[in-house]
């Protein structure tokens, strides 16, 4: 498949995380659109990954090129599920604690 | 070694001052380090004037191509002088002043005293500014931990004024820096950097404004009456007789021999300044009901008259400027001195609220009677000598200049005489009924003053020899 | 063997000539030793040691004098320098601490030492009711005043001059507020000195002026170079110094201290403000002869200033009432005729008439001074009157003063005025005709004072007339010690005298000594000056005439306030003169006021509002901006993302387009 299909398809994830970031109030709901951008970048750098794998091997089999941006999503998954982990136990001491998962309910750092 | 040791004395002296606690002894060691100053100074320049003592270089921060050099010329010489002179005389009179933690105001008081002779002597661009800083950085604890009432909003007055003024400085001198050949701050690059005329023009401004604040200069002067009202009159005395020097001569050192382009170039606005600074702070100076606001417009309107002469490019005016350094520097530390014994014992300084002193305390109305001719500058006393030089230097420069500064000289009159009478004449009233004379290391402060006021009124010779060489300096490279 | 003797001899005698001047710094030491003996011991003396040793100073300076002026007497004697020690010498501009010899200096060191000294012995009796210190501190001031006095008038260059100068008016200030305690006092003698100070900045105006043009202050150099300067550097230079002997010689429009300085101790009036300090200007100009006699406009300046102050002041005299304030006007109206010979070229006459005037006007003081000691303290001569039998000595000799000043041959005034008439009617007979009527203003109302003082009856109160019924110890009304009529009796003597040395040529060729002894000083000036010869007819014309009227107004005079004084307030056009003209007020007016007002409003506005507005300012824009950019932070987490996400949008097109290029 061509490289612009995962281009755009990345794309309109990334875009529905920060609309959904910039739009929404509920803090899980934020959340989940910052995984959905996480991903959008989790997949671009899949395909170029293997975009570039595809370009080099014709001319060395043995390149490690390719390899790199496989690690770094591995990576990121790891860190995206810490920060899930994390992030998921706040909101849930702040629906304990207030009652709701409403993100403009917590502007007390304004006064 | 005389240059080094007078920064040393009492840096080190003042460290040390720090970790006495009683109160006497705190006194007892500044005095001491004082004298020990004046002592070395006094030394070097009756039995070892010469070069070895004058010149002293070691190795300071070397990746920045700057090092430890001093350089002790005519007119810091005769700097360095008034300063060791002045601090005995100031830690004498202001003897009997209670202070919270005295160790720390000593210290304090020492640490700049450091500071001012390090600026007088600094050879090198980033040591200067080094000491130029730790000659003002004591004065902002020292005012706002023992000023008066407004003392925290006035030490913010007077750092904002001197910080911005000091921090142009430094931006001027780091760009100098780079334009030096062997990447070097010291003097002799510095002053071998050639400068377009119009980077002299801005770079002139970065470095006046600093000299200008310091001075000051009409119209960067509305931190001065408030900050020498604030501030205790042992600083004052700093301030007013010292460190107004610092701008003076940094204009002398630095100043004219980095930009004589600029300096010609702008010698019209800064001796218009000046002058109409010497007329305006004249004016002031006669509305003033508190005594200390009184002398700092009085010392303004002086300080006018010298920074024009610094600038009117001919030998009369140079020389007449350098000899005020020396004299206005001893005639305010008198003037200081009567106000701070007056408000000692009276508790004000209003001079609404006082009369009739001379009645009970002949003594101190007449040493203040003398110090206050001295301030206008009456033939035979040492301000005479040099305002009537610079008074020539500025006719020189324009007939208009000396006409309209010489209208200082009437109004120094009107409210020196004013003070004199309202203070001192008149009846005695409720405050100054019960008047007592002052006592004996009071009378023999203001006696050291007023015979330097005699010795150089009369017989200025020896200090014209002195300064010689720096006027011809730079008398030379306007040329 | 013979020669070589004779030579020793010579030499030797040389030497004892010279050492007469070269000792010439003895004469302004002993003063300044007096002062300094006077002023620092002055809790440890006793009265009588410290007027002892006030005189004695005096009057040795007064023998140094004499033989100085002996010697300035001798025939050939030229000016001579004599070097103290080097006081300015920079940038090319040499001035010494040198004093210069010569006969118009002699004059003034006789005039200013001899009657200094009456004055220092009448002082003695006359400050008796004051405590020992400040007695002390009275005789400190006095020879602080005649050793600055004498530094003015044998300076060899104009600094010493102006540091005399200004000594003299330093010590006119603290001698005028010498009982300081009253404020009065004290604004009088500020008055005094802030005057002589704006008189002084054109004195050292002129003196930078001299130094452009001449390259020195000293006086050889400068007169022996004064005939290649331009005229028009010479008005402006002799204009400016006017400017300073107006301040010092209270001439319009600086005059209006000289009568407030009347709070002074009488002998101080009569030393500092007759006889000696107010004549400086005089000194000056006679000294700087050949810079005016080289700018004609500045002479014609110099005289009509010097008429209009003699004119001016001679009026305001007619209805004052304060025996010292009478004497101060008839002093600033002398002066005016002093000026008015200078600007006429009458060096000689000034000169004379400085001389013969401080005789006569200090016998007049002192004489007043007499009454006032003899009244209690009493000035107003509307409350006096018949004191001719309580006070004979000093009647007889106040009488003598008034002659003289009157100017009735053969008494000095007239010798001296008439010399100074004579001239300025050769000069130009407007000047004859006004001077001729202030000289008969002078008469007028110096016999009015005279006859309210001494003639008709006592007007006092009978405490004044009999203080023993208060005070048991007291006496009648009585004449003064032999302190003070002693000087009164040798200053009479003078003024009756003095004028001899001045005969006009009229009487006999010749006769005029002094014009003789002071030639070499005025050489130059005579040299280039046109000779306005008056024939001797119209001489006697102008003698005649001016007697006649002189002794009608006396007589007029004496008529009418010996029998009808005047005790009531003035009215009419005669109020406007006891008010002086409203010129103080019309000072206060113009220029006090609008300077202090001035200074309120930078005080207030300025300083406060303006400059430190501004710089106030600064730091409350940078709060204010601080307060609103405060509000980006609204708290709200989508704001907060909305402006990073707008931020790397924008990250994105600046690095696409740089990138791009």
């Amino acid at each position: 498949m061509p490289i612009n299909y995962y281009i755009f398809l990345a794309i309109a994830l990334f875009s529905i995380g920060v609309a959904g970031v910039l739009t929404r109030r509920n803090a899980i709901i934020i959340f989940m659109c910052v995984e959905l951008m996480l991903n959008a970048v989790n997949l671009l750098l899949v395909a170029f990954s293997k975009m570039h794998y595809e370009n080099v091997v014709v001319f060395n089999p043995a390149s490690p090129v390719g390899t790199e941006a496989q690690l770094f999503v591995f990576f990121i998954m790891v860190v995206a599920a810490a920060e899930v982990s994390v992030g998921l136990a706040i909101i849930v001491m702040m629906y304990r604690n207030i009652h709701s998962v409403d993100v403009n309910f917590l502007n007390r750092l304004k006064h | 070694m005389t240059a080094l040791l007078l920064i040393l004395i009492p840096l080190i002296g003042g460290f040390t001052a720090f970790f006495i606690k009683e109160e006497k002894q705190v006194k007892m060691w500044s005095l001491a380090v004082a004298f020990a100053s004046l002592a070395v100074m006094s030394y070097g320049l009756l039995f070892a004037f010469n070069l070895d003592n004058k010149v002293f270089v070691a190795e300071w921060l070397p990746q920045f191509g700057s090092s430890f050099a001093l350089l002790m010329d005519g007119v810091s010489t005769l700097l360095c002088l008034l300063t060791v002179v002045a601090y005995p005389v100031i830690f004498a009179s202001t003897w009997k002043s209670k202070y919270t933690s005295p160790n720390s105001f000593y210290g304090l008081m020492l640490l700049t005293q450091a500071g001012i002779l390090g600026v007088f002597l600094a050879a090198d661009g980033l040591l200067f500014y080094f000491f130029w800083e730790l000659a003002l950085i004591p004065v902002y604890f020292l005012c706002s931990k023992w000023g008066g009432e407004k003392r925290i909003a006035v030490t913010f007055k007077f750092f904002i004024y001197t910080f911005v003024g000091s921090l142009l400085m430094l931006v001027g001198l780091i760009y100098l820096y780079y334009q030096t050949s062997d990447a070097s701050f010291s003097m002799q690059s510095l002053y071998e950097v050639k400068l377009t005329v119009t980077q002299q023009a801005w770079l002139f401004w970065l470095f006046f404004i600093a000299f200008a604040v310091k001075m000051p200069v009409f119209p960067f002067h509305t931190w001065q009456p408030d900050t020498y009202e604030q501030s205790p009159t042992a600083v004052t005395m700093v301030l007013s007789a010292l460190m107004v020097k610092m701008g003076l001569f940094a204009v002398v050192r630095w100043l004219i021999p980095l930009f004589p382009a600029g300096a010609l170039m702008f010698d019209n606005v800064v001796i218009g300044l000046s002058v109409v600074g010497m007329v305006y702070a004249s004016v002031l100076a006669m509305q003033q009901d508190d005594l200390k606001r009184l002398v700092a417009y009085s010392s303004i309107a002086h300080i006018g008259l010298m920074s024009a002469a610094l600038f009117v490019n001919n030998e009369s005016g140079m020389q007449g400027a350098m000899i005020q350094f020396f004299s206005h520097g001893v005639n305010v530390l008198g003037m200081w001195i009567v106000v701070e014994l007056i408000e000692r014992q009276f508790g004000t300084r209003k001079m609404s609220e006082l009369g009739g002193i001379a009645q009970k305390a002949p003594t101190l109305a007449i040493l203040l009677v003398v110090v206050a001719l001295a301030n206008v500058a009456l033939p035979l006393t040492n301000a005479f000598v040099g305002e009537f030089l610079m008074f020539n230097g500025l006719f020189k420069f324009n007939l208009w200049y000396a006409a309209v500064g010489g209208l200082s000289i009437i109004l120094s009159a009107v409210y020196t005489l004013r003070m004199i009478q309202k203070v001192f004449f008149g009846n005695e009233n409720a405050v100054t009924v019960n008047t007592t004379e002052i006592n004996w290391y009071e009378k023999t402060s203001l006696a050291v003053i007023v015979v330097a006021i005699f010795v150089m009124g009369i017989y200025p010779k020896p200090v014209f020899a002195l300064v010689q060489e720096t006027v011809t300096m730079i008398l030379g490279i306007f040329k | 063997m013979r020669g070589t003797y004779f030579k020793l001899r010579n030499s030797y005698l040389i030497y004892i000539m010279n050492s007469i001047i070269d000792l010439v710094y003895l004469v302004p030491l002993f003063p300044l030793i007096g002062f300094l003996i006077n002023g620092l011991g002055r809790n440890n003396l006793s009265k009588s040691l410290s007027g002892i040793i006030g005189s004695g100073v005096i009057l040795a300076s007064f023998i140094v004098s004499l033989l100085i002026f002996n010697e300035t007497r001798a025939e050939g004697f030229t000016a001579t320098t004599v070097n103290l020690f080097e006081f300015i010498n920079v940038a090319g501009l040499n001035i010494p601490f040198a004093f210069q010899i010569d006969q118009l200096s002699a004059l003034f060191l006789l005039i200013i030492t001899g009657v200094g000294f009456l004055i220092h012995v009448y002082s003695t009796s006359y400050m008796h009711e004051e405590a020992p210190q400040h007695f002390a501190r009275y005789f400190a001031y006095l020879n602080l005043f005649v050793f600055s006095m004498l530094l003015l008038v044998l300076g060899a260059n104009y600094l010493i001059m102006f540091i005399g100068w200004e000594g003299v008016g330093l010590c006119s200030y603290l001698l005028i507020g010498y009982w300081f305690k009253n404020n009065e006092y004290g604004n009088a003698a500020r008055k005094a000195f802030v005057m002589n100070r704006i008189g002084d900045l054109g004195f050292l105006l002129g003196l930078f002026f001299i130094i452009q043009q001449f390259g020195s202050l000293t006086y050889i150099d400068v007169f022996s170079q004064a005939q290649g300067a331009g005229t028009s550097i010479l008005t402006v230079i002799t204009l400016l110094l006017f400017v300073g002997a107006m301040g010092k010689s209270a001439q319009i429009p600086l005059y209006t201290w000289l009568p407030d300085a009347m709070a002074g101790p009488t002998p101080v009036s009569a030393l500092i403000h007759a006889a000696t300090m107010v004549t400086a200007g005089i000194y000056m100009i006679a000294r700087s002869n050949i810079l005016y006699t080289l700018a004609p406009v500045s002479q014609t300046v110099v005289a009509v200033i010097g008429l209009a102050t003699a004119i001016l002041a001679a009026t305001i005299a007619l209805k004052q009432n304060d025996i010292k304030k009478v004497l101060a006007y008839s002093t600033v109206s002398q002066l005016g005729y002093m000026f008015l010979g200078l600007g006429v070229g009458a060096y000689t006459g000034a000169v004379f008439h400085v001389m013969t005037h401080a005789f006569f006007k200090a016998l007049l003081f002192l004489g007043a001074g007499s009454v006032i000691h003899a009244m209690h303290h009493e000035q107003d001569i509307r409350k006096m009157g018949g004191l001719a039998k309580k006070l004979p000595v000093t009647h007889w000799t106040f009488l003598a003063g008034c002659i003289a000043i009157a100017g009735i041959p053969p008494f000095s005034g007239f010798f001296s005025k008439d010399e100074i008439l004579v001239h300025a009617f050769a000069a130009n007979p407007v000047y004859y005709i006004i001077g001729l009527a202030g000289a008969l203003m002078t008469a007028f109302y110096m016999f009015r004072l005279y006859a309210m003082t001494f003639r008709g009856t006592f007007r006092g109160t009978h405490e004044q007339e009999h203080p023993r019924l208060n005070d048991a110890v007291g006496q009648d009304l009585h004449e003064s010690p032999w302190q003070m009529t002693m000087p009164l009796v040798v200053l009479a003597v003078l003024a009756i005298v003095a004028g001899f040395v001045g005969i006009p040529e009229l009487f006999a060729a010749d006769a005029h000594k002094l014009e003789h002894y002071l030639a070499p000083v005025f050489a130059a000036s005579t040299d280039i000056a046109e000779a306005h010869h008056v024939s001797h007819e119209t001489e006697y014309t102008l003698l005649a005439v001016s007697i006649t009227l002189i002794v009608v107004s006396i007589l007029y005079a004496l008529n009418r306030f010996s029998k009808k004084p005047e005790t009531g307030e003035a009215e009419g056009f005669g109020k406007i003169l006891a008010n002086k003209w409203y010129v103080d007020e019309l000072y206060n007016n113009i220029i006090t006021k609008p300077l202090n007002g001035f200074g309120i409003f930078a005080n207030r506005f300025i300083e406060k509002s303006g400059i430190d507005g501004l710089v106030n300012g600064v730091g409350k824009t940078v709060q204010w901006g601080g307060r609103q950019l405060r509000l980006l932070q609204s708290g709200q987490v989508g704001n907060y993302v909305l402006w990073m996400v707008l931020g790397i949008l924008i990250f994105f097109v600046l690095a696409i387009t740089i990138l791009n290029k």
